[in-house]
């Protein structure tokens, strides 16, 4: 097979397919997708759900639904595609040595690459579950592929721990095939899933949601036989005498999500310690000349769209940077997380990058704010280079932002950018 | 006598809390919303629907199952029935995306329909 390709896009996800389609229009000659499953599509093939396509095309569609559209788009424009292969390393000079079971281990050269390995859920070691280690704990993306791909229901009587998106859409799926979810449990004073999944997974169903609260032991031998529940105070202490034995068979954990950066840090791809993403430009390239990212490996959204719009940004960038087109990264300024912010994404902007287009910021805030807020985005000297109102801010929703081509004037002076949110 | 009853619409990822004033089923004024949001609102009062995604048995499939779901918003009481219904259901593969698998579903008007093609075992060619 051919070595040298332009753009190579490591996943199939939405941000990779994004990525691979916008690398052809943008001028790539040879643009290759590696997957490591035997499809393309990435997460989105196990998503069955609705409420795909909301903000791009103004549409509900299924997950599969939106991957076929991509999928085929990008077959289309003659995106090359390696499946069932895995990536075992990347260099900085973009040397990527894969191993697949026809073809052995080969090496390939790409003039730029896109990450978009998107990203892995916590396990139980990971939050330090304490109790016994039977069978029946798992992470809800793991049940979510066992019921809507394979074809197994992995309990009948549900605890999920965790008010995630994935939890929420799992209580639904699970009651709809004939399981009972007991009870979800949300160590956190607030939801971290969108309000729409609180509504129509959780409330339809009449699943009860308990916040501040958590599995204090996982009780059973060979198979989960129940979860003890206790309150929490706002240090995560239990609270002595609010136990409560919850028979069940199966543990689901919707406890977060890490965006997947072990190839990253071996090419040399420097990580922000909040997103566990890599630091990332305006457009999505990564410290490593040529190295983009996009997707959830960059941070983790909670729309698709924004995935597929964040791929379609660093596709473009690796097609420019490919063909040697001009990618001036002389003149940057660091854009950072100020008050009740978590972090924003990119971490720095092109101060010409509002010459040709608009740049968007996406944010995560630190607490929730159930009034009126106002995000600003200052310089150094707390002038205000653009702002938005919100009606609310929640950390279990994105906050996205866009810098418009009106702002050029007042980047053009800005040593520094910080973005914050106040009450108004 | 009218009353002020809060819905939290999903018609879009904002999930904005509607204040909606009505009389029974009635609504007289919908407040903190938007035009698809009062629409919502109606729906919620009078026939709440919901989109319903789930599986159906494939016959030779890439995998054993395909992905369906409610072409349309599918009444929401009538969901666990269409749950039933649908694990009836079994189709051969090659499946093709928007095939219809349950015409009608429960005499609603509602087509279930793919959300995906679903190639042959071994043919993997998506």
């Amino acid at each position: 097979m051919k070595q040298n390709y332009d753009v190579i896009i490591i996943g199939s996800g939405p941000g990779g397919l994004a990525a691979a389609i916008a690398a052809k229009e943008n001028g790539a000659d040879d643009v290759l997708i590696i997957e490591r499953d035997v499809e393309l599509g990435g997460i989105l093939v196990q998503c069955i759900h609705n409420g795909f396509g909301l903000e791009l095309f103004n549409e509900d569609m299924p997950g599969p639904t939106y991957a076929q559209h991509f999928i085929e788009k990008a077959k289309g424009h003659g995106v090359k595609t390696l499946m069932d292969t895995m990536v075992l390393h990347i260099t900085p000079d973009r040397k990527i040595y894969v191993i697949n079971k026809d073809r052995g281990y080969i090496t390939l050269q790409a003039r730029a690459i896109v990450l978009a390995m998107g990203c892995r859920e916590r396990t139980r070691a990971q939050i330090l579950l304490p109790g016994a280690r039977p069978a029946g704990v798992y992470t809800a993306g793991t049940a979510q592929r066992f019921v809507n791909v394979e074809g197994y229901m992995p309990g009948e009587k549900f605890v999920i721990l965790g008010s995630g998106d994935i939890g929420m859409i799992m209580a639904r799926r699970l009651t709809i095939e004939g399981a009972r979810v007991e009870r979800v449990l949300e160590i956190m004073p607030f939801l971290t899933g969108l309000t729409r999944n609180y509504v129509q997974c959780l409330l339809d169903y009449g699943i009860t949601l308990q916040k501040q609260r958590t599995v204090n032991r996982i009780i059973g031998n060979d198979r989960v036989e129940a979860i003890e529940a206790v309150s929490v105070d706002e240090n995560w202490h239990p609270i002595p005498g609010t136990n409560e034995l919850i028979p069940c068979d199966s543990l689901l954990l919707s406890v977060g999500l890490i965006p997947e950066n072990e190839l990253s840090k071996q090419a040399g791809v420097l990580l922000d310690p909040v997103t566990n993403g890599p630091y990332v430009d305006d457009r999505f390239m990564t410290n490593v000349p040529g190295i983009f990212a996009a997707g959830n490996v960059v941070h983790v959204y909670d729309l698709v769209d924004w995935v597929t719009e964040a791929g379609y940004v660093a596709g473009k960038g690796a097609a420019q940077f490919a063909k040697r087109q001009a990618v001036d990264t002389g003149d940057q300024v660091p854009l950072s997380a100020g008050e009740n912010i978590r972090y924003v994404v990119p971490h720095k902007l092109d101060k010409n990058r509002l010459a040709e287009d608009l740049v968007r910021l996406q944010m995560r805030v630190t607490t929730p704010i159930e009034k009126r807020v106002l995000v600003t985005v200052e310089d150094q000297n707390g002038e205000v280079v653009t702002k938005q109102a919100e009606a609310y801010a929640r950390p279990g929703e994105i906050l996205t932002l866009a810098i418009k081509p009106k702002a050029y004037d007042s980047i053009q002076k800005a040593t520094s950018l910080t973005v914050n949110l106040r009450e108004r | 006598m009218a009353e002020i009853s809060e819905i939290i619409c999903v018609t879009c990822p904002k999930g904005c809390v509607l204040k909606v004033k009505h009389e029974d089923k009635e609504i007289l004024e919908v407040l903190d919303g938007c035009k698809r949001g009062e629409d919502y609102a109606l729906c919620e009062l009078q026939d709440p629907r919901r989109m319903v995604a789930s599986t159906v048995k494939v016959r030779g499939g890439l995998h054993p199952l395909v992905p369906v779901y409610t072409r349309q918003a599918f009444p929401k009481p009538l969901i666990p029935q269409l749950a039933q219904e649908l694990r009836q259901v079994e189709v051969p593969a090659p499946v093709k995306i928007n095939q219809v698998v349950l015409a009608d579903a429960l005499g609603t008007g509602v087509d279930i329909v793919t959300s995906r093609d679903m190639p042959e075992r071994n043919t993997s060619s998506l």
